[in-house]
């Protein structure tokens, strides 16, 4: 049976329940996205894009949804403490792909900013629901599309012109369930201009079973906006996540990215982002640590559309054991789009023979007055530096560590939020070390 | 500072392709279109063995299960394949020239046009010619100082007929006719090329010339050109090509194959000029080549250098597999685009043996409305261990309507590689142009002093007449177009 099929059969068969627990804006997207699916099916790897990942292998084993929205018996808030020590934030939580309700922080928001459920905001709030699969284009990708066909609640946050939210807004999605589950889970943020926010996504799997994970994140960025995205994965090695990242940015808007992958099973990362008025600046960061048959796919397109923007990136993969790291950067530069400055960075290591690594960063230019450059390394700790350490006495594996810590905190150290750095520092430290994360009076890792 | 750059653009678009004209010769053309009974004349025709026609047929069966590839970052239009005449051969004088008198007049004041020494120059500048023209080939010259020393350089379709055995051990070895669409398609209709053989610990005293030109009217030219360095030998290969004037497109689809043994070091060094269309993008020649060497033995080294200024289309990845233990590969690149120009070029590096090592450096420059890409692969199987690569890929872009793209895959299944790859794209700096107007120097001199500087790395890399030629194309193809 080919893998899209049960996706058919299942959006054919539950339509109506679908539609029932959901909002009216997601609804009217679903029979479009399910054309654009049933079209286009998964993408093969003979796909560029998907080139270094077996979609429709990973769709095709069972999984159970809660298409009814029954009521998962579990206070998040009791069960999961954030282990970012020091760190104040204004918490919520994602159960699967629904927002939960219970325990809002009490903390409250500037005037005006909405942080809450997708379905139940997009009806009160039109002009918001609107934007809804604005940029998230179903045509173009299947997982999209699979995502609008099934999503059914997710998560909205929405800065009113010219607020500065100052506590970083902090949004735990829990995985839970008893059987192999699928969550389709979906995130709109709109900052009006000159609005400013942070939001920090942690994934955690809480049960031991396979979980399949969808993710769309919408993002509009309004002139002058700022924004700065955190997204922490640590979920363990049953876990399939599919992420699909679409930020939109207007003029003189900054943007930070920043994709962690601390423990992962499959992770596929999508990022597109479009600098859409002059002087818009992105700066995208991704780290992955991985072993055994961990794999980690990010896949970045920047669209240069106007001129005088600016773009970053760097991403980091460290290898061990039978892990697969892949990293395709793509940056296009319009006609049009002088004064460009454009900067990809890609350095990986591998430490085993069976480790694997798949790197293009590519360029697609077509204005004269830019800066463009990308760079790609693999290799392994320099010798040199190993040998200077262990004549000081430090032990080998230690010294390795220390490189190797080295090695992946240039990504960590651009965090603009200081707690999480340091927190990261430690937990990058304890992964390295094989350590599991630990963390006090959280009832996951005990 | 703006207005004048601009004139200077316009003034090179409008300048006509220098080296379009036509030679009258007589040629033995067969009926347009493809079919395996073409396949069987084209083999009959040219007297060859049983297996090597079976070896066309099985290519074009294969062919004809295959479509046109469309992953390369070129807008290719349609090719009628059926509209294609597969065989054109200058009517030869009965037995064929035996010494220059006899080379029909006419050829030779082609090669004159081009600049090509193939009279008394030749033995000046110590290059031994083996001139093809549509495909059969006509003379060559410095046989005798080959022979020799063991060394054999003759068209393909003679080393058939002379050293079957050799051909046949290793046509198709490097590049099977399995390998791609044009590949395939060259291998069933192939028309000539040359063949080089080293012998064992022979270093080849001079530098080994083809050169390549289109000259009959909708003729596509399949050449197929193999090169056997043997242990311990050296040889240094040229190729260049300029092609006369057409409207029609011409399809060129060549393979290279080379084969160098333990120890041995083969340099191939390519200048490709042929017509690029006029400046509305009409016409023009569409240039796929497959070119791939193995590094079959240990301490082996290939180099490619390749020029490229020419054709409307490119689609040329010249490519190394490095099999044998501490072998070494390079390959040095620049290519030009202008007007409506497209190329898409690069290498492919397949690291297999221990040790072994690779370079890249390549030079995109784009003008006018061209497209420029780079695109490579440098892939580190399990056991190579302590591979190495380096690549450098620079783009260079002369005006507002061109594009300049690097696609680089890397791929790595081996621990102790250490590959790097760097990219950058840029204009040519105002600080500079600058710095040279202050001292006196016009702009339109200056571009081409800056040009000539970015691509010095490649062309320095080029054998001497070479690099002269190559400069000449930089600058016909470059001079003055800056905004």
């Amino acid at each position: 049976m080919k893998a899209e099929q049960q996706y058919i059969d299942l959006y054919r068969q539950c339509k109506e329940m679908i539609a029932a627990h959901s909002a009216e804006a997601m609804n009217a997207l679903r029979e479009q996205a399910f054309a654009d699916f049933q079209r286009m099916g998964f993408p093969t790897r003979k796909v560029e894009k998907y080139k270094y990942t077996d979609v429709a292998k990973l769709f095709e084993p069972d999984y159970g949804l809660n298409l009814n929205r029954l009521d998962i018996p579990v206070n998040p808030a009791d069960a999961f403490k954030c282990d970012v020590p020091n760190m104040s934030t204004s918490l919520y939580f994602m159960l699967n792909d629904g927002f939960d309700r219970r325990d809002l922080p009490k903390a409250s928001l500037p005037d005006g900013v909405l942080v809450g459920s997708l379905r139940e905001l997009t009806a009160t709030h039109p002009e918001l629901a609107a934007r809804y699969g604005k940029l998230a284009d179903t045509s173009r990708d299947a997982v999209t599309a699979l995502n609008t066909m099934l999503a059914q609640d997710g998560l909205l946050i929405y800065v009113p012109k010219d607020v500065v939210v100052e506590r970083p807004i902090q949004v735990v999605n829990l995985l839970r369930s008893a059987v192999d589950f699928m969550v389709n889970r979906r995130v709109l943020i709109v900052l009006e201009d000159g609005a400013q926010a942070r939001l920090l996504m942690c994934d955690h799997a809480m049960d031991r079973v396979k979980f399949l994970a969808t993710q769309v994140i919408e993002v509009f960025v309004g002139k002058d906006a700022v924004f700065d995205l955190y997204e922490l994965e640590e979920t363990h090695n049953n876990t399939v996540r599919f992420s699909n990242l679409y930020v939109h940015q207007e003029a003189g808007s900054n943007v930070l990215l920043n994709s962690m992958t601390l423990h992962n099973g499959t992770t596929r990362n999508t990022a597109e982002v479009t600098l859409d008025g002059r002087g818009a600046e992105v700066q995208m960061l991704g780290m992955a640590i991985e072993d055994k048959q961990q794999q980690v796919d990010n896949n970045t397109f920047i669209d240069h559309r106007a001129s005088d923007c600016t773009s970053n990136e760097l991403y980091k993969y460290v290898l061990d054991d039978s892990a697969v790291g892949a990293f395709a950067g793509k940056v296009l530069v319009r006609e049009g789009a002088q004064r460009t400055s454009s900067q990809q960075t890609n350095r990986n290591l591998c430490a085993t023979r069976e480790a694997r690594m798949y790197t293009q960063p590519q360029l697609e230019i077509y204005a004269d007055d830019v800066k463009c450059s990308h760079g790609a390394t693999v290799g392994q700790l320099d010798e040199n530096a190993l040998f200077y350490m262990r004549q000081r006495g430090i032990g080998e594996r230690e010294a390795r560590l220390l490189l190797m810590f080295a090695f992946v905190n240039e990504v960590v150290d651009q965090i603009r939020l200081d707690a999480l750095k340091d927190r990261l520092h430690l937990l990058v430290e304890k992964r390295f070390r094989g350590e599991l994360n630990k963390c006090q009076g959280c009832v996951i890792c005990k | 500072m703006q207005d004048e750059p601009n004139k200077l653009v316009k003034e090179i678009a409008a300048e006509k392709y220098k080296y379009g004209f036509t030679t009258d010769i007589h040629t033995d053309i067969i009926e347009r279109g493809l079919n395996e009974d073409v396949v069987r004349l084209i083999s009959e025709k040219k007297g060859e063995p049983d297996w090597l026609m079976e070896f066309r047929l099985n290519a074009f069966r294969y062919w004809q299960t295959l479509e046109m590839p469309r992953w390369a970052h070129l807008d290719i239009p349609d090719i009628d394949f059926q509209a294609i005449s597969y065989y054109a051969a200058p009517k030869a004088r009965k037995e064929g020239p035996k010494s220059m008198d006899e080379v029909d007049p006419e050829l030779i004041k082609t090669f004159n046009k081009l600049g090509i020494p193939l009279e008394e120059q030749m033995a000046l500048s110590g290059v031994a010619v083996d001139a093809v023209m549509d495909s059969v080939s006509v003379k060559t010259t410095y046989k005798e100082a080959l022979i020799e020393r063991g060394i054999i350089f003759c068209s393909i379709s003679e080393a058939v007929r002379e050293h079957p055995d050799l051909v046949r051990k290793y046509l198709g070895s490097v590049v099977p006719y399995r390998d791609n669409f044009f590949a395939a398609l060259n291998s069933a209709v192939f028309s000539d090329g040359s063949f080089v053989f080293i012998p064992k610990g022979v270093r080849c005293p001079m530098e080994l010339s083809t050169y390549f030109r289109i000259n009959a009217a909708n003729t596509g030219q399949f050449e197929r050109t193999l090169i056997v360095a043997d242990d311990d030998s050296y040889v240094s290969y040229l190729e260049g090509c300029t092609a006369p004037m057409r409207d029609e497109n011409q399809l060129h689809a060549a393979i290279v194959e080379i084969v160098v043994n333990n120890r041995a070091e083969v340099k191939y060094s390519t200048v490709q000029n042929w017509y690029p269309g006029d400046a509305e993008g009409k016409g023009g020649v569409y240039n796929f080549v497959t070119k791939r060497g193995n590094c079959r033995g240990v301490d082996s080294k290939l180099s490619w250098t390749q020029v490229e200024t020419g054709s409307a289309i490119t689609w040329k990845y010249p490519s190394c597999i490095l099999t044998g233990d501490n072998s070494q590969a390079e390959f040095y690149s620049v290519a030009v685009t202008n007007n409506f120009q497209q190329a898409d070029t690069g290498t492919k590096m397949i690291h297999l043996g221990k040790n072994t090592r690779s370079t890249i450096i390549s030079k995109g420059i784009s003008a006018g409305r061209s497209q420029n890409s780079y695109r490579g692969l440098v892939r580190v199987a399990a056991k190579a261990d302590g591979a190495r690569n380096y690549s450098q890929c620079d783009s260079l872009l002369l005006g507002d309507k061109c594009g300049a793209h690097t696609f680089p895959y890397m791929d790595i299944h081996n621990e102790t590689a250490v590959v790097e790859h760097e990219a950058t794209t840029s204009k040519i700096s105002e600080d500079q142009l600058f710095y040279c107007n202050q001292r006196g120097i016009p702009t339109e001199d200056a571009v081409g002093l800056i040009v000539n500087g970015y691509a010095k790395e490649v062309l320095n890399k080029l054998p001497m007449e070479f690099a002269v030629e190559a400069q000449k194309l930089l600058a016909i193809s470059l001079e003055g177009s800056v905004g």
